[in-house]
């Protein structure tokens, strides 16, 4: 089962949508509450990295008897060095964003310890791409 | 020991999610840092909080929260509520400042376990 959001970057009041949607899926699989909820935090706080920092990107959720399977494709300005952003604690959020709780520097590390596999790629000026695996 | 027992115990005033104040309470996370929340807080903690943002409902729901504890006299957006009746979110206010409120909290939560 394959299914695509688009998320919207700068567009707080409807982020957490697309994470929301997946989660309600799951669900209605019975899939395990724990495993649930890890994959939730993987998805939202990839999601909220769109919104954040991005223009816009597109969520593909593959669910699969072994796993889910999500690909987080972003048109933005990119992650100049990928080892900083993955340290708690680092963020180039902007004030406004902070304000609103976000930019805590723990969106990435949240994503690697509740995911099983875990790809980053980025070109500056370009894009991001995140490729997430949470096996069943 | 859920919402209902807290909320009449502290005073809080009910803003959303009514029908599900029947929820156990397994302890609280006191944070305004939402990806904190979303790496620290544990399913069925209540979530004390500044922020009163939209974005608050999709992480007690994500996290299956068992309610929000908005603190002091925050105005929550009927736009807020509206979502958290939507996604069977309970938000509460204390109309307290956050130290009290988690303070008063934690003596609420020792007392129940112990009593």
């Amino acid at each position: 089962m394959r299914i695509e959001y688009h998320i919207e970057g700068g567009d707080f009041s409807a982020a957490g949508g697309a994470s929301s949607a997946v989660r309600k899926t799951l669900k209605q699989f019975n899939i395990a509450p724990l495993l649930v909820r890890r994959i939730a935090v993987v998805l939202y706080e990839a999601e909220m990295n769109v919104v954040a920092h991005a223009y816009h990107g597109t969520m593909t959720v593959d669910i699969r008897p072994t796993g889910i399977y999500v690909v987080i494709e972003d048109s933005g300005p990119g992650i100049e060095d990928i080892d900083k952003a993955m340290q708690e604690g680092f963020s180039t959020a902007t004030d406004e964003v902070r304000q609103m709780g976000f930019g805590a520097g723990m969106g990435l590390p949240n994503i690697r310890k509740n995911c099983d596999e875990m790809t980053l790629t980025s070109t500056p000026g370009v894009g991001t791409r995140l490729e997430i695996q949470v096996n069943f | 020991m859920n919402v209902k027992s807290m909320k009449e115990a502290l005073g809080y005033e009910c803003l959303s999610g009514e029908s599900w104040l029947d929820r156990p309470v397994e302890g609280a996370y006191q944070s305004d840092l939402l990806s904190d929340v979303m790496g620290k807080a544990q399913a069925g903690m209540v979530w004390i909080t500044s922020q009163v943002h939209k974005n608050i409902v999709a992480v007690a729901s994500l996290k299956e929260l068992s309610a929000i504890v908005a603190v002091n006299e925050r105005k929550v957006d009927p736009e807020v509520i509206e979502a958290a009746n939507e996604e069977e979110v309970v938000i509460l206010a204390s109309g307290k400042p956050a130290f009290e409120t988690g303070g008063e909290l934690y003596c609420w939560l020792s007392e129940a376990k112990n009593g």
